[in-house]
């Protein structure tokens, strides 16, 4: 078996997480409990293995504090949209279907950022392409030029903010730069 | 029972009431949006994503009336996987949808993706293999 070695810092954050979930389940947060989970979320790593997700190295906790706050406001003001539409609108909603093209080639950016989207009420990633990271969404009520240009300024926006969270120190300072001027 | 904990109390029943009432409208939502959408696409919307808001809501709700703190990370953890799970299948769904002609052109005001699906169509030759990148690809 020729499997690349994890480092066991690379692999905390996923542990830590199968940890948290065996706690929640069993709703209990003893010491005891913990452990015995600790030693399953390892046996579960090691015996079913998936390929190392490749973090940036850094994760802005106050960034993603102001990122979760901005996404649930604009999943509350979406979801509202979307029900105006379906009762106002129904059969003759307008969509379009947009290609943006977003900054970061990193595969977790990309599938954040799908995912974040994908949440908002109103949009859909139909397809995605890897090797030009570019994400194809359908939006809905997108009736023109400059609905469809607003959804592009809108993902990449949102992307920017992944970036600001956890986007690798190059991403980082490739947006500032491009904020700047 | 002394009159601030009845306040409390009488509070933390108002919030969750409106909490459950908005997260049923969303579910409601969802319903009118499926019967009242053109499309599969349309309708993807309309099923998927009031969940996101709807069961936020709802879990809410429960995480309030129950009283405990022992309640909230099932209630987090429950909603997370939602979060992780509900894109993806929207992904796939709308995916096929898309490549088995499940919409309606006239309804689309632009569609960026068709250009490239024709063109990767048109070099690789017509194939029911995806690959990673169908689209793209030179």
């Amino acid at each position: 078996m020729n499997r690349k070695r994890i480092s066991l810092r690379q692999e905390l954050p996923l542990l830590v997480w199968l940890v948290v979930v065996w706690g929640a389940l069993w709703q209990d947060f003893s010491p005891g409990n913990l452990l015995f989970g600790a030693l399953i979320a390892v046996l579960v790593a090691r015996l079913f293995y998936l390929p190392p997700v490749e973090l940036g190295g850094r994760f802005n906790v106050l960034h993603a504090a102001a990122f979760a706050v901005h996404f649930l406001g604009k999943v509350v003001v979406a979801s509202f949209q979307v029900l105006y539409l379906a009762a106002a609108k129904g059969p003759k909603v307008i969509s379009a279907v947009v290609a943006v093209p977003l900054r970061s080639h990193s595969d977790l950016l990309v599938t954040a950022t799908g995912h974040v989207t994908a949440l908002i009420p109103g949009s859909l990633v139909v397809e995605v392409d890897r090797s030009t990271s570019t994400l194809y969404i359908h939006g809905i009520n997108v009736r023109n030029a400059e609905d469809a240009e607003q959804l592009r300024r809108d993902v990449r926006a949102t992307e920017a903010g992944l970036i600001r969270i956890m986007g690798s120190q190059a991403e980082l300072s490739a947006l500032n730069q491009e904020l700047v001027p | 029972m002394n009159p601030e904990t009845f306040t409390v109390d009488t509070v933390i029943d108002a919030v969750s009431a409106v909490f459950l009432v908005v997260g049923s409208l969303m579910s409601l939502a969802a319903a009118v949006g499926l019967l009242r959408f053109p499309d599969l696409m349309t309708r993807m919307h309309a099923a998927t994503k009031p969940q996101v808001l709807g069961l936020f809501l709802l879990l809410a709700a429960l995480g309030l009336q129950m009283r405990t703190w022992w309640v909230w990370p099932v209630l987090v953890v429950a909603w997370i996987f939602q979060l992780l799970t509900v894109p993806v299948s929207a992904h796939m769904v709308g995916r096929a949808g898309y490549r088995t002609k499940h919409l309606h052109p006239e309804l689309l005001s632009t569609d960026e993706l068709e250009a490239v699906v024709q063109q990767a169509a048109g070099t690789r030759g017509f194939t029911d293999d995806d690959g990673d990148q169908p689209a793209g690809r030179r």
